[in-house]
């Protein structure tokens, strides 16, 4: 390797990689398809709308929307990588593949790294921004301006992983970078820096959501919204953002100490000089594991929503529902040491973490009694979120009990980084996370935009996918028991290429329910008026999401409501039929709103130019755009004007063409 | 009318000023868990020297206690500037303002002053584990104070052009807390490193 240049650092022309096919075409055509997108706003006249509207926008429920078409977009990434595992495994039986091995490495990191960081995270905390704050009858979060930055952060790491598709390489150490292997001594290259760049920048974007919504929850409830009557979604929020406070210092402190490993010389997990591996692996899994429950908490919460508000009955046992979701948050601290019985802890304290773990499958397991009491005595309305509810109850169920299973250290032993081990947190993340954010996505999308997704498309979609995932990962389960270990290039093991060709089918199938989503959500916006919902309640919902109108007004509620009960618009709707009276005009008050600002994205830009300098040891560059962060926070910190007043007479005149609308649209709580 | 203007104004104000306080309190929290996972390898790679020197060899317990003295005397300063911008007092704001800077500033050189001797002494942070460790905890804390004073001087440049507005009082209570905070880090890490460290 030449040495570092002082203006251009690593960085050179050898750093495209020209000879390897893929990397480019794919790169190329994300090129032109970002190029086709961003000519068309500009030639459209869009640009103005979008950056003042948009990528400005400190409104919770912009930032959520944008949050979301980010986890999207980067599904279709993550899903590309997977569909290439699947079929070079598929075909590399005593054969090569078409997938060189140092591309492979990187295909199956980047493929974790996505669906992990800029899939999953993104997903749950854009639903979180959207819902938690309607949810609670807050006119916001509690620091708008913060959550744009925070969004934007998460934007930049997403940018950089993509980036090194194109100029460089990705870590080929797996999502998670195990030393030694990822130190400079085995990783020379900037895989690593990649990745552990582009993680500590979006890192610091979720944090801060974590403080935000935390303050938000605990702080910014309406008028008479004790904890107890908060909406289950809710808790499950705030279960996972206190994890995320408590969680991600420590990724950023464990990722820190690597950076100053390989950047600075340090010895924290070296094999030479006293550095001490299985202090990453403690570390890490001190984050990595609470990181699993930051994702399915607020899975479980939008299952209680889509449940009770389809079963048209309050969720059962509302409060030991609040009483396991915490639970599981704090058992969520003490069981990671189950990534690695392997590792030479000792029976013992294998023994305690092994008793630890199957001990989470307690609360889980009262959850799933709830929701099916809650099913059991109510009458259910078959619509796409219940679909990939139940979906998810009978999968989430087996990949539990598989959980079980590799929780035994005995069990663990055998099937220690098998493919089964691959086929368990597939089982639970997909049929955990990703269907719970799919019927979150379906739930919410008319409140976000004012119609529904296309039944049927969802429904092929479901089915799709659910048939797609147990064809996909089934298998998996019975190659890790033929002793197939993960992350393999190519094999010599014939018993193991039908399942594999199977898998590789599943993953087909799992392909065509993602073209199904595509359509639905082309097809549902070009029959957007036929589709469409006034009320601004199209599920009969039960919170208080569902009082607004679809979209809501940029300050949510005209005047904050007053909450009497759990299930509060419920409650509300139930009142205004039994009394057959109409609540009198609310008196409305001037309210603050804020103003957009352009901090997140300026800040943004920063920090991608210091992530990306410091990835390729571009010094000054990186100097330059810390400055620039710096000054961006500084010239926010002397705007004049932080908020713009909205008054009580301009208020009462949208309230009313509002309560015009949905009442044309009959909707029975209008009225209240 | 004026009256229930100003009232209204006010709860909001206390509502903001409750929030953003309670925010920076959870940030602290987190930024405090970030620093026990340093303790925490400090504590696991003490005696990891790889043959080298250890910390009883290192420490200069006296510089140590003039730097301890320095920072909790900062925090007084520091306290001093809450209760002046509390009493929209400009003049004693900046006067304990610039004190807390000095202080701080002195912190840091006589933490620079013991690496740079660390580093003369072949004992930099690549000589051992026991040595990044030492150096990534202890410079941690040292680069929150860098950030603490570029804030600090910040928050004095605003005073100086915008005078004591609601929001860059909300931006002295979290400097403030800030500040404090970093003192309790120093505490466990005067009593963790050096304390520990040199005891027989």
């Amino acid at each position: 390797m030449p040495p570092a240049d002082p203006f251009w650092g690593k960085l050179s022309w050898a750093a495209i990689p020209i000879d390897s096919p893929f990397p480019i075409f794919a790169s190329a055509g994300v090129a032109v398809a970002i190029i086709g997108v961003l000519a068309w706003i500009v030639l459209k006249g869009h640009f103005p709308y979008l950056w003042r509207e948009w990528l400005t926008s400190v409104d919770h429920k912009r930032v959520g929307v944008m949050y979301v078409v980010l986890a999207l977009v980067m599904l279709l990434r993550g899903f590309a990588d997977a569909a290439m595992m699947r079929t070079q495994q598929a075909m590399a039986l005593n054969a090569p593949g078409y997938l060189p091995p140092e591309h492979y490495d990187q295909i199956f990191s980047s493929h974790g790294t996505i669906m992990i960081f800029f899939v999953a995270m993104p997903f749950v905390i854009g639903l979180m921004n959207f819902v938690v704050p309607l949810q609670i009858g807050a006119r916001d979060v509690a620091f708008p301006t913060l959550n744009s930055v925070s969004f934007w952060l998460t934007a930049t790491g997403a940018l950089l992983v993509n980036i090194s598709l194109f100029v460089g390489e990705f870590a080929r150490t797996g999502w998670i970078p195990y030393p030694p292997l990822s130190e400079t001594a085995y990783s020379p290259g900037v895989g690593v820096d990649y990745y552990l760049w582009s993680l500590q920048i979006s890192g610091v974007g979720t944090l801060l959501t974590g403080v935000n919504f935390v303050t938000t929850i605990l702080k910014g409830r309406a008028p008479g919204m004790d904890l107890m009557r908060m909406p289950m979604f809710c808790w499950t929020a705030l279960a996972s953002n206190l994890l995320i406070i408590a969680a991600f210092p420590v990724l950023t402190a464990t990722l820190a100490m690597l950076i100053l490993d390989r950047y600075l010389g340090f010895h924290f997990f070296t094999n030479a000089a006293g550095g001490n591996v299985m202090m990453f692996m403690n570390l890490i899994w001190a984050w990595g594991h609470p990181e699993v429950y930051i994702l399915i908490l607020p899975a479980f919460g939008v299952f209680s929503e889509v449940i009770a508000t389809f079963s048209s009955r309050a969720l059962f046992g509302y409060r030991s529902m609040v009483a396991a979701t915490l639970g599981i948050c704090v058992l969520a601290f003490t069981v990671w040491l189950h990534h690695f019985f392997t590792m030479g802890a000792g029976a013992n304290v294998n023994a305690v973490f092994g008793i630890l773990s199957t001990v989470i499958a307690v609360p889980t397991g009262v959850k799933v009694f709830n929701w099916l009491f809650t099913i059991y005595g109510g009458r259910l309305r078959y619509t796409v979120p219940i679909l990939w509810t139940l979906g998810f109850m009978v999968t989430f169920v087996i990949g539990g009990m598989t959980g079980v299973l590799l929780a035994l250290p005995p069990v663990d032993f055998l099937l220690h980084n098998s493919l089964f081990l691959i086929a368990h947190f597939h089982n639970v993340i997909i049929g955990g996370v990703v269907f719970g954010l799919f019927a979150g996505y379906t739930y919410w999308f008319p409140k976000a935009f004012g119609f529904r997704l296309h039944e049927g498309l969802g429904k092929a979609a479901f089915w799709f996918w659910t048939i797609g995932f147990y064809l996909a990962f089934m298998p998996l389960y019975v190659l890790g028991f033929l002793g197939m270990t993960r992350r393999m290039q190519q094999y010599d093991v014939p018993a193991w290429q039908p399942w594999l060709i199977a898998a590789a089918a599943g993953a087909g199938l799992i392909a065509i329910g993602t073209g199904f989503l595509v359509a639905q959500l082309y097809y549902s916006i070009r029959h957007r008026d036929a589709l469409r919902d006034s009320s601004g309640d199209p599920w009969n919902g039960r919170t208080l999401e569902w009082s607004t109108s679809s979209p809501p007004p940029s300050y949510n509620f005209a005047v904050l409501p007053e909450i009497t009960a759990l299930d509060a618009y419920w409650n509300r709707k139930q009142q205004a039929l039994e009394n057959r009276a109409a609540r009198p005009m609310p008196s409305y008050e001037a309210i603050e709103v804020p103003r957009n600002s352009a901090t997140g994205i300026v800040c943004a830009f920063f920090a991608s130019l210091t992530g990306f300098a410091l990835i390729w040891h571009i010094w000054w560059l990186a100097a330059l755009g810390i400055v620039g962060a710096f000054v961006t926070f500084v010239v926010f910190a002397w705007r004049d004007q932080v908020e713009d007043e909205l008054s009580a007479e301009e208020l009462a005149r949208m309230d009313g063409l509002d309560r015009a609308a949905r009442e044309r649209a009959s909707d029975p709580g209008f009225a209240a | 009318m004026n009256a229930t203007v100003t009232s209204v104004h006010s709860a909001s104000e206390a509502k903001k000023r409750i929030a953003v306080g309670y925010g920076f309190w959870i940030f602290l929290l987190s930024d405090i868990v970030m620093f026990s996972c340093f303790f925490a390898s400090y504590a696991v790679l003490v005696n990891a020297t790889a043959g080298g020197q250890e910390g009883r060899q290192l420490f200069d317990l006296d510089r140590v206690a003039i730097e301890t003295a320095c920072l909790l005397g900062s925090s007084f300063t520091c306290g001093l500037a809450f209760i002046a911008s509390g009493k929209r007092s400009a003049i004693s704001f900046h006067v304990s303002m610039a004190a807390t800077l000095a202080l701080g500033a002195a912190f840091l050189i006589l933490e620079g002053a013991e690496f740079s001797s660390m580093l003369q002494r072949n004992a930099g942070p690549t000589h051992s584990a026991f040595l990044s460790a030492f150096f990534s905890l202890v410079g941690c804390h040292g680069i929150h104070v860098s950030i603490g004073l570029l804030w600090l001087m910040t928050m004095m440049a605003q005073v100086y052009a915008k005078g004591f507005r609601d929001d860059i009082l909300r931006r002295i209570l979290c400097f403030t807390l800030f500040w404090h905070a970093l003192d309790i880090i120093w505490v466990a890490l005067f009593t963790v490193v050096y304390l520990i460290g040199v005891a027989p």
